[in-house]
């Protein structure tokens, strides 16, 4: 049989008396380590996985591509120091046909070894098998461009590779750790049913793709202790000949940038949200036990009276908040794990990892528990000590009388039109100026949580706004092989349904400006063109300079370089001149690191005649289909893509998983908000119990009573709404700052519905905690309070 | 005498205690009439404060009836107790229960502002002299000061009976007479029935009839037709 000392049963009991404050304090704590154990193992799942993948399917460090190269050329690759391993391979544009989708898919097709898996970049077959030599109509597909289309092994599959229609066998279902995101090139949005990546046997493609004897992709791995900078030096000198676009390192590569964004803005989060959370719940228990102690101050005095130590009765208050504060801590772990599988799950599909390798480092439950103990044991210290330090015959005595004063507003004269209970809320809330303010930062911080959640699917609204309303308003965008007469224009013209088209030029380039430099492509337009605008920082269209560049803001900082200033444009294509050029102006960019000059400026820079790389196109819908059919079996046509569709089924995903985390967010920034304000009301009711009580008696109805309760937390919540507002507006600039990068600089946009939402959350949490106090407000029990000393 | 204002019949008042059921009054029968000043004595546990808390409608009978001028107190709910305690009662403790945010002033215009023909907040604090110190917030008032703030308050209502558990039990003699003298001074001028609750023998001398309590019966009613004025008790 267990025996409780007498002191524990007083805990249990304290407890149960409080039980209601205890459990409001618990889901608080709950909330806080279930978002950061659940974060947190996310994050280390995640990046344990990518780690694991990357290192188990050999992923390369270092890439470039080239247009054309013998074969012998990668000997010469080989043996440039640290380089370890090299790899050549083929890759191809292709127009897909999916039976029973009628819009144009486009397909990335990659060679592979016949008959084993290639060195660097292998594939996880999750289905079927590799391709078989000798066969060249075997194809293995990318697992989420087969999940969107119903593909399974056995089916078939169109796809009209240089011109060339040919009927392709799936033989497998894959995915590579190159294509995690499978995002076409020149669009923003992974889109899996009108991208897809596909594996063609090396021999095959090369014959379809005229490459017999040659690659235009190399994959290397680095030698120990070799950078990567060093070897992508060397490998553009030998590439440089064969029309090589630049080499880079892994921290380049399209889906391992976007990725590693990913997982950064989920570190950066996994890093405030919790300690949002855990420093509520230290100061919930703070003034809950400061508030019990000093209700208890006559016990404590009994207890010490006896004989027991400081240390007895210290360890007696703290031992309460451990209950409380470790409950919490374990529940929350337990939730967190349960969550981080859960979320887990969910970023594999968006990821497309082939496998989850769940990591829950002890460390994290370590710091979680502590972190949260000891903010609460911090927490109660100081109340503690203020209990203990009171000789027995003094604590015994009644507190005196707290002190008031005229308030503020009052002293400014606005008395008059205050009744008293107005006054007793003011007053009360003036008295305890620093607990009012805490109470008024604790309800602020849920609010500001649930902006900072939740604004930015404000940003994608507006980036997508400004990128398709203003800057992007082609309805089709088609891309040539290569650069091509301009009387390809006028075909394009001719062909169904195109209302309007605009020719649009390419050049791959590396620009320089002393020893920074950054590849990317410069995008010539014609002078009056409409379909593509560059903007600038008020969202006001310039026109393509037709004398210098014009270049992103974020390309700007990269470069260190701004209007006026000359960079040193390297082209990468064709003649691979280079020349240095004025920067005739910034321009707003929000995804894409892009360059800018006007289309026949940008054809003499690149030393060429009249040419263009493709054209942008408005389409009357009603001919989408035909036209989609005229060009798909255009050989010079290397892609067709649709923006606007893209962006919607995207939306239509993200809106989805945003409805989710909506929920999530809401529900713990709610319970936070309900956490501060219903223990900031029974604190105030168990304070003023007797002066409701004698109100009461005074003849006082229920609801008059319940004014001056609830009318004091009441007034803090609204305070505390717009104080939210401005933490959240802050959390915001934060955690895009936090965000931006080299490929993304994100506009802080708060729209009116996100801080409508934060408030009504509030609002509603406040509502249920007023609610629930009510029932104890009409349970007061007039006589027994009156009978009882102060 | 005058009209009654009270008319109790039967009352009990029964407590469940767990497993022992406590009689806190065993069938009660009083009449009080206006404008008099009544003293209930009797010992702690005698059932004095429970019956003064039926009467001023804090609490209600277990069984047996209580009307106020004609009206049913035993059947009223919650709302029509509180609307009764609003207009009708004016209370006293002892241990005043004034709200600390306030100042005297305003502890006493919290009443007057639900009331529905109050007198002035002045006026109720003058009656029982605290004129001067009608701004002082309770923790600046002493003891007795306090208590006849609460005086003020439950009187500045115009009350039809002011009830008073014990006021003095908190006080030194000297300024518990002084209370006292307030209470007889209202009870005088605005014709208040007053019942004033007391384990003090003392101070029933200054009452027209003292009601004797003990055990949750009345043991007896008492007339004093020469009631001693408060100011010259003792005790």
């Amino acid at each position: 049989m267990l025996s409780l000392r007498a002191l524990d049963r007083k805990l249990l009991r304290d407890l149960r008396g409080m039980i209601g404050q205890a459990l409001a304090i618990m889901f608080v704590i709950i909330a806080g380590v279930t978002t950061y154990v659940s974060m947190i193992s996310i994050y280390d799942t995640l990046d344990g996985t990518l780690q694991r993948y990357y290192r188990e399917y050999r992923f390369a460090d270092g890439f470039a591509s080239v247009r054309r190269a013998p074969e012998q050329v990668a000997d010469r690759l080989r043996e440039i120091p640290g380089v370890a391993e090299l790899e050549t391979r083929v890759v191809a544009g292709a127009n897909l046909e999916v039976a029973g989708f009628g819009e144009p898919v486009m397909g990335l097709i990659v060679s592979l070894p016949e008959d084993r898996q290639p060195a660097l970049n292998q594939l996880f077959i999750r289905e079927g098998r590799l391709v078989q030599a000798g066969r060249e109509n075997e194809v293995v597909v990318n697992e989420p461009f087969a999940d969107a289309h119903g593909i399974r092994p056995g089916d078939e599959l169109q796809a009209i590779i240089s011109g060339r229609r040919r009927t392709l066998t799936v033989v497998g279902i894959a995915l590579s750790p190159g294509y995690l995101m499978q995002i076409q090139p020149g669009t923003m949005f992974p889109d899996p049913q009108r991208f897809g990546v596909l594996w063609l046997g090396r021999t095959a493609l090369a014959a379809a793709w005229d490459m017999e004897g040659a690659f235009n992709e190399v994959a290397f791995t680095l030698a120990p202790g070799a950078t990567i900078d060093d070897v992508v030096t060397h490998v553009d000198l030998v590439l440089g000949a064969y029309g090589g676009t630049g080499a880079y390192g892994r921290a380049d590569h399209p889906s391992h940038a976007m990725i590693t964004e990913e997982f950064k803005q989920l570190q950066s989060m996994a890093a405030f949200l919790p300690v949002i959370f855990l420093a509520v719940a230290a100061f919930l228990l703070n003034i809950v036990v400061t508030r019990l102690i000093s209700l208890q101050r006559e016990q404590v005095a009994v207890l010490k009276a006896f004989g027991y130590t400081n240390r007895d009765v210290g360890w007696h208050y703290i031992k309460l908040v451990l209950v409380i504060a470790t409950a919490g801590a374990i529940g929350g772990t337990l939730l967190g794990m349960w969550a981080g599988r859960a979320m887990g799950n969910l970023y594999l599909e968006f990821y497309r990892f082939p496998y989850l390798h769940y990591t829950l480092r002890p460390q994290v439950v370590i710091t979680a528990v502590s972190l949260t103990t000891g903010a609460a044991v911090i927490g109660v210290l100081r109340a503690v000590r203020r209990a203990v330090r009171l000789p027995p015959a003094e604590a015994m005595r009644p507190a005196p009388p707290p002190r008031f004063r005229a308030t503020f507003v009052e002293r400014l004269g606005l008395h008059r039109f205050l009744d008293q209970p107005t006054r007793i809320i003011l007053r009360n809330l003036e008295r305890q100026p620093l607990r009012s303010a805490l109470t008024v930062v604790g309800i602020a911080a849920s609010c500001g949580i649930l902006i900072a959640g939740l604004f930015f699917s404000d940003v994608i609204d507006e980036i997508v706004r400004v990128q398709f309303g203003l800057a992007q308003r082609d309805d089709v965008r088609v891309t040539f092989i290569e650069p091509t007469s301009m009387s390809a224009l006028a075909e394009l013209r001719a062909l169904p349904g195109v209302q309007h088209a605009e020719p649009f030029r390419f050049v791959p380039a590396r620009l320089r400006n002393g020893h920074r430099s950054y590849d990317t492509g410069i995008e010539g337009l014609p002078e009056d063109a409409y379909l593509r605008q560059i903007i600038d920082r008020e969202l006001q269209p310039l026109a393509p300079p037709q004398d210098g560049i014009m270049l992103a803001m974020q390309l700007g900082r990269i470069l260190d370089v701004g209007a006026g200033d000359e960079v040193v444009v390297e082209i990468m294509e064709g003649r691979r001149r280079t020349v240095s050029v004025p920067v005739a102006g910034m321009t707003e960019q929000y995804i894409g690191v892009g360059a800018y000059m006007e289309m026949d400026a940008l054809n003499r820079l690149a030393g060429e005649g009249q040419a263009m790389s493709g054209a942008l196109l408005l389409v009357d819908e009603r001919y989408e289909d035909a036209m989609n059919a005229a060009l798909r079996d255009r050989p010079r046509v290397a892609s067709i893509v649709s923006q606007e569709r893209a962006v919607s089924s995207y939306m239509d995903t993200a809106a989805e998983s945003m409805l989710v985390f909506t929920a999530i967010l809401s529900l713990f920034a709610g319970v936070i908000a309900f956490g501060v304000v219903y223990n900031s009301m029974r604190i105030a009711l168990s304070e003023r119990d007797r002066e409701l009580a004698s109100m009461r008696v005074l003849g006082f109805r229920r609801g008059e009573v319940a004014y001056i309760l609830l009318g004091e937390t009441g007034l803090l919540v609204l305070l505390a709404i717009p104080v939210g507002f401005l933490i959240g507006a802050g959390l915001a600039v934060w955690s895009i700052a936090a965000f931006e990068s080299e490929m993304f600089s994100f506009p802080v946009v708060l729209a009116r519905r996100t801080f409508g939402t934060a408030a009504i959350v509030v609002l509603v949490a406040a509502a249920i905690s007023a609610l629930l106090v009510r029932r104890q407000v009409h349970r007061l029990d007039m006589i027994a309070v009156l009978k009882t000393r102060e | 005498m005058g009209d009654v204002v009270f008319e109790a019949r039967g009352l009990w008042k029964t407590y469940d205690m767990g497993e022992v059921q406590v009689h806190a009054l065993r069938g009660v029968d009083l009449d009080l009439y206006a404008g008099e000043l009544v003293v209930l004595l009797g010992a702690s546990g005698s059932g004095k404060s429970t019956l003064v808390n039926i009467l001023g409608g804090l609490d209600t009978a277990t069984s047996g009836t209580v009307l106020y001028r004609g009206r049913d107190l035993t059947r009223a709910d919650d709302a029509a107790l509180t609307e009764y305690r609003r207009h009708y009662v004016g209370f006293v403790f002892q241990f005043y229960n004034l709200i600390p945010s306030l100042t005297a002033r305003e502890n006493v215009a919290l009443v007057t502002e639900i009331a529905k023909d109050p007198m002035s907040p002045d006026e109720a604090l003058g009656l029982v002299g605290l004129s001067g110190r009608m701004d002082h917030f309770p923790a600046q008032l002493s003891g007795g000061e306090q208590q006849r703030v609460a005086i003020a308050r439950a009187i500045s209502k115009r009350p039809a009976v002011l009830l008073c558990d014990e006021p003095t039990g908190a006080l030194d003699s000297t300024t518990g007479v002084v209370v006292l003298d307030a209470l007889a001074r209202v009870n005088r001028e605005l014709g208040t029935t007053t019942a004033i609750i007391t384990h003090n023998v003392a101070q029933a001398e200054m009452a027209q009839r003292v009601i004797h309590l003990s055990d949750g019966t009345i043991t007896g009613i008492v007339e004093n037709a020469n009631p001693r004025p408060a100011r010259e008790l003792t005790w």
